[in-house]
């Protein structure tokens, strides 16, 4: 009787899906690799990334057809080059850390969701809650985003060329945004840190959220980041951060705050 | 959660395979709501008003189940003729759901309320050219079991629940009629926080609720506003600043189509505008279940009302 290996119940990568057979279409050229996404799941799509990516170590992946399909991309953690040839869903690239992903079309709501590093660079929109919680690595959306981009942003850099919906920044504790456009009401509304720079009108300010003084490392950080994705040369903008004045930013706990009192 | 959609054809001649292109949609998001599924459907305005009437809420099995729903058709057909309805047609579209066609003038409220006094019926839509299908279960399941497939007309909405707020039944499922205004649905994605408020005061200036879903309220507020003489649009605009909660909804009537999102912008909503049609859906891989390439698309932001007409 011919005995079959049981499917590995756990990876704690989260590499091995049980229910789905990896599909094995790419077209492989090289550390070059490529294939049709247009007659497959969600799953299937991420289980031949990851195949591609960690496995054979191709080094530059092309996932034609995406197809509008949500969580594609998601939990890439290698260094590597993924080209989606059209638009993406929600929760596209995110929790990804080291690869770069262009998009050349648009993508959903939380694209580049918890992203670690890396770059992904959108051609069209982008839907709300981009680059929420944001940890580090560049985020460009050459459209315009919804509402409440870089939410929670905890690292990282956001460039939008169009304009932002309302919320924008809400909450971000560190990093930075570079939104050309207009950006709607309650910009960086609740922000503990991190600077939100904005080309365009802002419809209104959040709470907490000041203008912060232009310095020479903005200009020169603004250059850099528009020179490495060529996006010409950058509008005049505004820069805001937080007032610090709506929390308690007294790094002291309440016992030892007693103590000093 | 739940999943919106709504297609206008901007050629109007109404011609377009609308039931297969909308089981499409609604069935790719079937993930947002797979509680029941809803279609309001649009053809060309036509003489005669059509009546979806609904005789008892879904299947049941008790000895005498097909015999109360054979008396309530009779009844309902009695009372078409006597509210001064001429030459209705009834046809049976499942053992609890018919279409009536009546040669009919007068006021829709008061064919409707009459419709409506029989023990267990609801008036599900009424129009020239509106019919508005809902039943449990996914988009394929619906749409086979109406026959939806062949249905051709020239713009509608639909919508997959996951129930929140209220029962999983057919009353409580989408779209909602703007009941007495001939001609207007709506979907809506959200939460209404203000709902009894406006349900009592709606009530109050006598319109009635089939269900306990806040969404309904809706499309009562719009009916009131528009019986005050408020365009859909401006009616639309109007439920932004008096509607709490959040919600993104789609609004129709015989020729236009329009969506309103809240201030917050909690709801989402895809569009995409084409030379031949205008599709907008909760999500984008609803929109291409019925385009087949890439397209540009983009989310509208808050407080943002547009509407379209075919």
């Amino acid at each position: 009787m011919d005995t079959v290996a049981p499917p590995p119940r756990f990876d704690p990568r989260g590499l091995v899906e049980l229910d789905e057979r990896v599909p094995g279409t790419a077209a492989i050229d090289g550390d070059r690799g490529s294939f049709d996404a247009r007659d497959l799941t969600t799953r299937q799509i991420n289980l031949e990334l990851r195949r591609l990516v960690y496995e054979l170590g191709v080094r530059e992946v092309t996932v034609r057809n995406p197809g509008a399909k949500h969580s594609l991309g998601v939990g890439i953690l290698a260094r590597c080059r993924i080209t989606f040839e059209g638009s993406l869903g929600y929760f596209a690239c995110g929790l990804i850390d080291g690869p770069e992903v262009h998009v050349t079309g648009r993508v959903g709501w939380s694209a580049c969701e918890n992203m670690m590093s890396g770059v992904c660079v959108i051609e069209g929109n982008a839907g709300s809650l981009t680059a929420a919680a944001l940890r580090g690595g560049d985020v460009v959306v050459r459209g315009r985003v919804g509402a409440r981009t870089g939410i929670d942003q905890k690292g990282g850099t956001v460039i939008v060329l169009g304009d932002a919906g309302s919320m924008t920044g809400f909450m971000m504790q560190r990093g930075r945004q570079i939104i050309c456009g207009d950006a709607g009401h309650g910009l960086g509304d609740s922000m503990y840190d991190g600077t939100l720079y904005v080309g365009g009108k802002v419809a209104s300010l959040g709470i907490d959220c000041v203008p912060g003084e232009w310095t020479e490392a903005d200009t020169e950080f603004i250059a850099r980041k528009f020179s490495i994705y060529g996006l010409g040369s950058p509008p005049e903008l505004q820069k805001f951060v937080c007032g610090k004045k709506l929390y308690n930013y007294d790094s002291l706990e309440p016992s030892e705050r007693k103590l000093v009192l | 959660m739940c999943g919106i959609a709504g297609i206008i054809y901007r050629n109007g001649n109404g011609a377009h395979r609308l039931g297969a292109d909308m089981t499409r949609m609604l069935q790719s998001m079937k993930h947002r709501g797979p509680d029941s599924t809803g279609y309001a459907l649009y053809r060309r305005p036509g003489d005669e008003l059509i009546m979806r009437i609904k005789l008892a809420d879904g299947g049941n099995d008790d000895l005498e189940w097909a015999d109360r729903l054979r008396r309530r058709r009779e009844e309902v057909k009695a009372r078409i003729r006597a509210a001064g309805g001429r030459l209705p047609v009834l046809d049976e579209i499942n053992e609890y759901t018919i279409a009536a066609t009546v040669d009919y003038d007068g006021e829709i409220k008061h064919l409707a309320d009459y419709v409506e006094s029989v023990p267990g019926t609801e008036v599900l839509s009424a129009g020239s050219a509106l019919e508005i299908v809902k039943d449990l279960g996914d988009a394929q399941t619906v749409g086979s079991a109406y026959k939806l497939d062949a249905y051709v007309g020239t713009h509608g909405i639909g919508h997959v629940r996951m129930a929140t707020e209220s029962d999983v039944d057919i009353s409580n499922a989408h779209p909602y009629w703007a009941y007495p205004f001939s001609d207007v649905a709506v979907v809506h994605n959200g939460q209404l926080t203000n709902y009894h408020r406006w349900r009592r005061r709606l009530e109050r200036l006598g319109h009635r609720f089939a269900s306990d879903c806040d969404s309904e309220v809706i499309a009562v507020y719009l009916a009131q506003r528009m019986q005050d003489g408020a365009s859909l649009e401006d009616a639309m605009r109007m439920s932004l600043e008096d509607l709490d909660g959040v919600f993104t909804y789609i609004c129709v009537s015989d020729d236009a189509l329009g969506m309103a999102k809240d201030e917050l912008a909690a709801k989402p909503l895809v569009l995409y505008e084409g030379d031949d049609m205008v599709v907008l859906a909760s999500e984008e891989i609803a929109i291409r279940a019925v385009i087949d390439r890439e397209i540009e698309t983009y989310d509208p932001y808050e407080s943002e009302v547009m509407v379209w007409t075919r």
